[in-house]
C-alpha cells in the first residue's frame, strides 16, 4: 500500500480532512495527528519536504494556509508524491476556483469523493484532472 | 422520543452547512472534542440532534443526518458505530445522494469488527452488477477500503466479471480493489490473477496504471512469484511514457532484479536511458534509486546514476539535496567514490538548517569512516557538536561512538588517541550519551590492554574535575572513570590524588549506583597501596628469584629513572615494566605458583621504585582521609554504598591495627599476627590484579548439561514470558558483574584464574587480518577470560577437588566461547543487538510468509495452471458458485488433456522440463476451451486476440513462466 493516509490541516494545527487507507482507532488517528503536525509544522519554508514519523514517511506541502500531508511507506518515490499533492491541489482548485480552506471546510465530501478517485486502496489510480472530476460534476448537474 | 423524529425536526433541521458554521462559531478546534464548555456542549447538543434526526423516515432528513455524524466523525473524531446500520440502510436507498453519503459513511467508518457490515455484502453484490457504472464505482470503493475476508469471499466472483468491464473507469477500480481482496482471501487469486495480467497489455494508461500498482504491492511482498511476467513489465518500461507507470515499474524491477540477474543485463539500459532523457526529476530519482540498489554491478549505469545524485546535490531545493544525499547513502556500500567525490557538498550539508539534510548527511560521512581518516573526521565532527543544537550534537556523538565500535572498533588503529577522544566526548555540553560511553570505557579497559595507562589518565582527568559531577548526564561516564581507575590503580601516577578525587565532597551528587562504584575503587586503591606498603621487601626477594631475565631488567630499569619527588609515586609503565602483560601464556602454563609470582614481581618492581617515598605518614593519612569520608556513610539507606563502605572500614580496622602494632612494619614479616593481617591485604590484592575481562555470550550456553539435569523442561514456559527480559541481563553481563561483585572474585579468581586461560585456535580472517598489522593493540589471544562471576564462591577455599573436577567443563566453555570473541575486542553490545536481531527476524519471518504463501502459492498456481483456471472461471460466473468449485471445474479440462498434470500443479514442485511441456499444453487447451465457453466476451473485450494472436500469446506467457520456475536462461533470449 503506496499512501497510508491524507490529511489537510490548516496552520494551526486543525485536521480539515483526513482519510486513512489502514484501519486505525481514533485514539490512534489523534495521537498520529497531533505528532504528525507537530513536527511537520515547525519546518520552515527551506526545509525539504520529507519527514520520516515512525515507520511512516510524510511528504507535505504548504499551500497558503493549508498543509497536505500524505503519509507513505518507506518504498514510496517523494517526488511522485510531491506532484500528486499538486495534482490534488490543481484539481480541486479547478472544480472550486482558486480553492481555500473554507471550500474543503463546507465540501468536505466533495472532497473525499476526488480523493476517491483519484486514490484506491493506497494506490494512485487517476491522475487526469478531467476524469478525476467527471463523476462529481455529472452528480451535480443531476441535482 | 421514540416515534422518531417529529415533523418539526424534519422541516427545521440544521443542514450540515448550519453544523460547520455553528461549530466555527464555536470556536471549536478540530481534533479536540473538549474544547470550551460551551463549544463542547454545542457538540454534544449537534450529536444529540443527529441521533435523533437519523431515525427519521424520510430519506432526506436521514442523509443529512449521516452527513453531519460523518463530518464530526472524520473531524472530531466523534465515534459513530453505532450509526452502522444507518449507514447500511442508506446504500441501498434509491436516492444516489443518500447512497453515496451511506457508502462514504461506511468506508470512513466500518472496520473488521464492524459486526454489521455482513448486512451490507448483498447492497454491495447488488450495486456491483448494477447497470449504473457510477453506483459500480460507489460500491467498489467502499469494498476497497472495507474488504473484509467473509466479503472478498462473497464478492469475487463480482469483481472478476468487473475485472472484464468496458468501461475504463470501472476497470480501473476492480483493479485497484482485486489487491485488497488477493489480501483477505488469497483464493480468489485464482479467479483473478490471469485477468489481471490480461490487463498488463490494455492500451489505456489509467488502466496500466492502476494495474501496474497492483503489482507493485504484490511484488514487494513475494517478488518471486512475478518473474514470469518480466516481459510484460519490460515492454511497459520500454513503451510506456508516463512518469507514474515507469515509476512503478521501475520499483517492480527494484525487486526482480536481484532474484534473477540476467534480467539487470535487459533493464539497465532502458533505465539509463530514461534517466537521461527525463526532465522529470521524481522519475529520474526512481531511476537512480533502482540502480544503486538493484543494478550496481553495472558500472556504467552506477557512475550515471552518481553523475544525477551530484545534479541533485548541487540543486538549491532542499528537496532534492536530501534524495541526493539519500541515494548517496544507498551508493555508499558499493562506491565509496561517488561518496567522495561529493565530499564538500555532504561536509556543508552538516550546517544545513533542516535538521532532516543534517542527519542524512552525518550518515554519510560515518561511511566514509576508513582507518586512515577516523582522526580527522571524528575531530570535524566533535567541532560541529560543540556548535549545534543538542539533539543533533547527541546524534553526531551517537554516530561517532558506533562508527568507531562496529566490528569490535575494526577502524580504531589508535586506541588512546580513542579513548582521549571519549574522554573529550563526556566533556561536550549537550552530551547525553553517557551510557555508551561508560560502555566503551570500561569494555576497551578490558578488551585492549596496551591502552589501560591512557584510559586510567582520561579517568583521573574526568575524576578530579569537580564541575562534572554536577552534570548528570555524565555520571555514567564518571562511574566508568572511577571503575577503571580502582581496576587498573597500578597504572596510576598519584594513588593519592586519585583517593581525594573518588572522595570528594561532591560525590554526593552521584546517583547511589555509582557512588558504589567510587566507594568500590577506593577500596580497591587502598588495598593497593597498604599491599606496598606492607610487602616491599617480599616483593623485592620475589625480583630476585626472578621469572625472567628481561622482566628483571624492566623493572630495574624502571626504578632508577621513574622516581620523580612526589609523595606518592607510581612508575608509568612502558613495554619493559609490565610483566603481567609479557608473560601472561608463562604464567598460564604455571598455574598457581607462576601466577603469584608474576603478581608479586609486579609489584614488587613498583615497590622498589617509590622505596622510601610510601611512607608510613602517607598511608596513615590516605587511611584517615577515607575514613573520615566514608564514616558518615556507613549508616546510609542504600545498602550498595552501606555494603561498600562497611568493606572499607573493615579493610581499614585491619590497617590501623597493622601499622600501630609495628613501627617499622617491613622488618617484620615474621611475627604472625602481623604476617595474618598482612596476609589478608595480599590476597584481597592479588585478587584485585586479577584480570577482568568479556565474557562470551553464549558461554553459558555452552555449558554442557549435566546428566539427570532437565532443564527444558521445567523452563520452557518460563522462556516464552521471561524473552524480553533476557537480553538486558546479558548485554550487562561482562560490564556490571565484575563490578558488582568484586568481592567473590577476591575468593573465586586464584581457581578462576587457571581454568579459564585456554588458548583460543581461530579466527575470522577480516579481524586476523587487522590483528597482524595492528597486533600491539591486541591483547594476546591467550587472554583470559572470566567466566560468571557468580560460581559458587564457597567452594573456593574449601572444597579444591570439586572445583578441579569441573575445571574440565570450563576449559571447554571457554574453549568455545573464545572463538567468536578471538579478537581481543568482542564487544558485547553487538554481539547482544545480533542475536537479539536474529531472533525477531525469525518470528517476523515465519509469520508473514504463512500469508504471503497463500497469495503467491495461487499466483504460481495460477501461472502454472495458467488460463485453465481463470477461463473456466470465467465460464461458471453466472452462477455464482462457491470458488471451491470453480476451482474444481479449472481442473477439468487438464486433467482430461495431460495425464497427471494436475499432480504436478498441486505440488508446485520444481520438475521443471516436463511440467512446463504440460503446462504450455493444457495452457493452450483451455486456453481454446475457454474461447468456446466465453467466445462472446472475450471477442467483444478484446478484439485483437484472434486464435493464433492468442495462442502465440499463451505461449509467450508459458515461456515466461518456465523462467520462473526455472530461473533457466530463458529470460534474456526472450527479452531479446
Amino acid at each position: 500500500m503506496g499512501i497510508r493516509f491524507i490529511l489537510m490541516v490548516n496552520k494551526q494545527g486543525q485536521t480539515r480532512l483526513a482519510q486513512y487507507y489502514e484501519y486505525l482507532t481514533i485514539e490512534e488517528r489523534r495521537a498520529l495527528e497531533g505528532e504528525i503536525v507537530r513536527k511537520c509544522l515547525a519546518r520552515t519554508e527551506q526545509q525539504c519536504s520529507f519527514v520520516e514519523h515512525r515507520n511512516y514517511k510524510i511528504v507535505y506541502r504548504r499551500y497558503a494556509s493549508l498543509f497536505f500531508l500524505v503519509g507513505v511507506d518507506n518504498e514510496e518515490n517523494e517526488l511522485a508524491i510531491l506532484e500528486f499533492i499538486h495534482l490534488l491541489v490543481e484539481t480541486m482548485d479547478r472544480h472550486f476556483g482558486n480553492v481555500c480552506e473554507l471550500d474543503i471546510m463546507f465540501h468536505l465530501e466533495k472532497a473525499h469523493f476526488m480523493l476517491e478517485e483519484m486514490v484506491m486502496n493506497g494506490c494512485i489510480v487517476e491522475t487526469s484532472k478531467s476524469n478525476i472530476l467527471g463523476p462529481i460534476q455529472l452528480l451535480e448537474k443531476a441535482s | 422520543m421514540a416515534g422518531g423524529p417529529s415533523l418539526m425536526d424534519s422541516l427545521f433541521q440544521r443542514s450540515l452547512e448550519d453544523l460547520i458554521k455553528g461549530l466555527r462559531l464555536h470556536n471549536l478546534a478540530a481534533g479536540t472534542a473538549a474544547g470550551t464548555p460551551e463549544s463542547s456542549t454545542f457538540l454534544s447538543k449537534s450529536i444529540d440532534e443527529v441521533r435523533r434526526e437519523i431515525k427519521s423516515t424520510d430519506q432526506q432528513t436521514k442523509t443529512t443526518a449521516l452527513q453531519k455524524l460523518t463530518y464530526l466523525h472524520s473531524l472530531y473524531a466523534i465515534d459513530m458505530s453505532w450509526a452502522a446500520f444507518h449507514a447500511i440502510e442508506l446504500s441501498s436507498s434509491t436516492i444516489f445522494n443518500s447512497k453515496r453519503t451511506g457508502y462514504l459513511a461506511a468506508s470512513i467508518s466500518f472496520n473488521s469488527s464492524t459486526d454489521v457490515i455482513l448486512l451490507l455484502t448483498h447492497q454491495l453484490r447488488k450495486d456491483l452488477n448494477s447497470g449504473n457504472p457510477h453506483e459500480v464505482s460507489l460500491a467498489l470503493q467502499t469494498l476497497s477500503s472495507i474488504c473484509t475476508p467473509d466479503l472478498a469471499r462473497d464478492l469475487t466472483p463480482e469483481l472478476f466479471t468487473l475485472l472484464n468491464s468496458n468501461k475504463g473507469f470501472i476497470k480501473k477500480k476492480a483493479i485497484a480493489t482485486v489487491l485488497r481482496v488477493f489480501e483477505l482471501y488469497p483464493d480468489s487469486v485464482r479467479v483473478c490473477f490471469k485477468r489481471l495480467v490480461e490487463n498488463l497489455e490494455n492500451a489505456d494508461v489509467g488502466i496500466v496504471s492502476a494495474i501496474v500498482g497492483v503489482f507493485c504491492e504484490l511484488a514487494n511482498k513475494e517478488p518471486r512469484s512475478y518473474l514470469p511476467l518480466a516481459p510484460e513489465f519490460y515492454r511497459i518500461l520500454v513503451d510506456s511514457r508516463n512518469n507514474w507507470v515507469l515509476i512503478k515499474v521501475l520499483k517492480i524491477f527494484a525487486k526482480l532484479v536481484p532474484l534473477e540477474p540476467r534480467l539487470g543485463k535487459r533493464v539497465v539500459e532502458p533505465i539509463c536511458e530514461h534517466l537521461r532523457r527525463t526532465g522529470a526529476k521524481s522519475l529520474a530519482f526512481e531511476c537512480i534509486r533502482t540502480i544503486v540498489c538493484s543494478l550496481t554491478q553495472h558500472e556504467l549505469a552506477v557512475k550515471l546514476a552518481a553523475e544525477k545524485i551530484r545534479e541533485f546535490l548541487t540543486e538549491d531545493d532542499p528537496n532534492l539535496k536530501y534524495l541526493g544525499l539519500q541515494a548517496l547513502a544507498a551508493i555508499a556500500p558499493k562506491s565509496l567514490n561517488a561518496v567522495v567525490e561529493n565530499k564538500e557538498v555532504v561536509i556543508k550539508s552538516l550546517s544545513d538548517e533542516d535538521v532532516n539534510i543534517k542527519f542524512e548527511a552525518l550518515r554519510l560521512v560515518m561511511a566514509m569512516v576508513s582507518e586512515d581518516n577516523v582522526a580527522e573526521i571524528c575531530r570535524v565532527l566533535i567541532n560541529y557538536a560543540l556548535k549545534s543544537d543538542p539533539e543533533f550534537c547527541n546524534e553526531i556523538l551517537g554516530s561517532i561512538l558506533s562508527t568507531c565500535s562496529r566490528n569490535y572498533y575494526e577502524t580504531i588503529v589508535d586506541f588512546d588517541w580513542y579513548v582521549s577522544l571519549l574522554g573529550e566526548m563526556a566533556r561536550v555540553p549537550h552530551c547525553q550519551k553517557g551510557e555508551e560511553i561508560e560502555n566503551q570505557l570500561v569494555d576497551i579497559g578490558m578488551r585492549v590492554r596496551d591502552v589501560r595507562p591512557e584510559v586510567v589518565h582520561v579517568g583521573r582527568d574526568l575524576l578530579i574535575d569537580p564541575a562534572l559531577l554536577g552534570n548528570p548526564f555524565i555520571h555514567r561516564i564518571l562511574s566508568a572513570a572511577a571503575w577503571v581507575s580502582g581496576e587498573y590503580v597500578e597504572f596510576c601516577k598519584n594513588p593519592f590524588e586519585l583517593m581525594e578525587a573518588l572522595l570528594q565532597p561532591r560525590t554526593n551528587l552521584l546517583p547511589p549506583s555509582v557512588r558504589a562504584v567510587y566507594i568500590q575503587s577506593a577500596f580497591k586503591v587502598l588495598t593497593f597501596a597498604a599491599y606496598f606498603y606492607f610487602y616491599p621487601e617480599e616483593a623485592l626477594a620475589a625480583s630476585i628469584s626472578g621469572v625472567g631475565e628481561s622482566v628483571h631488567n624492566g623493572w630495574c630499569e624502571q626504578s632508577s629513572d621513574s622516581v620523580s619527588g612526589q609523595t606518592v609515586t607510581f612508575s608509568e609503565p612502558d613495554e619493559g615494566f609490565n610483566p603481567r602483560m609479557l608473560h601472561q601464556p608463562q604464567k598460564d602454563a604455571s598455574g598457581n605458583d607462576g601466577k603469584k609470582m608474576i603478581s608479586d614481581l609486579e609489584q614488587v618492581s613498583s615497590c622498589s621504585v617509590k622505596m622510601g617515598h610510601f611512607t608510613k605518614d602517607c598511608l596513615v593519612g590516605m587511611v584517615n582521609l577515607v575514613e573520615s569520608t566514608l564514616r558518615p556513610m556507613a549508616g546510609s539507606h542504600e545498602v550498595e554504598i552501606q555494603d561498600r563502605v562497611k568493606n572499607v572500614l573493615g579493610l581499614i580496622e585491619l590497617i590501623r591495627q597493622e601499622i600501630h602494632g609495628c613501627l617499622v612494619p617491613k622488618e617484620e614479616e615474621n611475627d604472625r599476627g602481623e604476617l595474618k593481617a598482612c596476609e589478608i591485604v595480599r590476597v584481597m590484592h592479588d585478587a584485585f590484579s586479577e584480570e577482568l575481562g568479556p565474557v562470551s555470550l553464549s558461554a553459558q550456553g555452552r555449558v554442557p548439561l549435566p546428566d539427570g539435569l532437565e532443564l527444558k523442561e521445567n523452563l520452557s514456559d518460563l522462556e516464552a514470558i521471561c524473552g524480553d527480559f533476557r537480553i538486558p541481563v546479558l548485554s550487562s553481563f561482562s560490564l556490571e558483574k565484575p563490578r558488582s561483585l568484586e568481592k567473590d572474585v577476591v575468593t573465586v579468581s586464584d581457581q578462576q584464574n587457571e581454568e579459564e586461560c585456554e588458548p583460543s585456535s581461530e579466527s575470522t580472517s577480516l579481524l586476523t587480518e587487522h590483528r597482524k598489522r595492528h597486533g600491539i593493540y591486541y591483547l594476546p589471544s591467550e587472554k583470559k577470560e572470566k567466566v560468571p562471576n557468580d560460581y559458587p564462591p564457597a567452594n573456593d577455599l574449601s572444597m579444591q577437588d570439586k572445583v578441579n573436577d569441573e575445571v574440565d567443563y570450563l576449559v571447554k566453555l571457554t574453549e568455545k566461547s573464545l572463538v567468536p570473541k578471538k579478537k581481543p575486542i568482542a564487544k558485547p553490545r553487538p554481539v547482544v543487538v545480533k542475536l537479539d536481531d536474529g531472533d525477531r527476524i525469525h518470528i517476523n519471518e515465519t509469520l508473514p510468509e504463512l500469508k504471503e504463501d497463500l497469495i503467491s502459492d495461487a499466483v504460481q498456481e495460477v501461472l502454472l495452471g495458467s488460463q485453465a483456471v481463470a477461463s473456466s472461471s470465467r465460464t461458471d460466473k453466472s452462477d455464482k458458485s462457491s470458488n471451491r468449485r470453480s476451482r474444481k471445474e479449472t481442473f477439468r479440462p487438464l486433467e482430461s488433456n495431460a495425464d497427471s498434470t494436475t499432480v504436478e500443479i498441486a505440488e508446485l514442485g520444481n520438475k521443471n522440463s516436463r511440467r512446463i511441456k504440460h503446462r504450455t499444453h493444457g495452457k493452450e487447451r483451455s486456453h481454446r476451451s475457454s474461447k468456446k465457453a466465453t467466445g462472446e466476451s472475450d471477442r467483444s473485450d478484446r478484439p485483437n486476440s484472434s486464435h493464433p494472436h492468442g495462442k502465440h500469446k499463451s505461449r509467450q506467457r508459458a515461456d515466461g513462466m518456465e523462467n520462473v520456475a526455472a530461473e533457466s536462461p530463458v529470460i534474456p533470449d526472450f527479452l531479446l
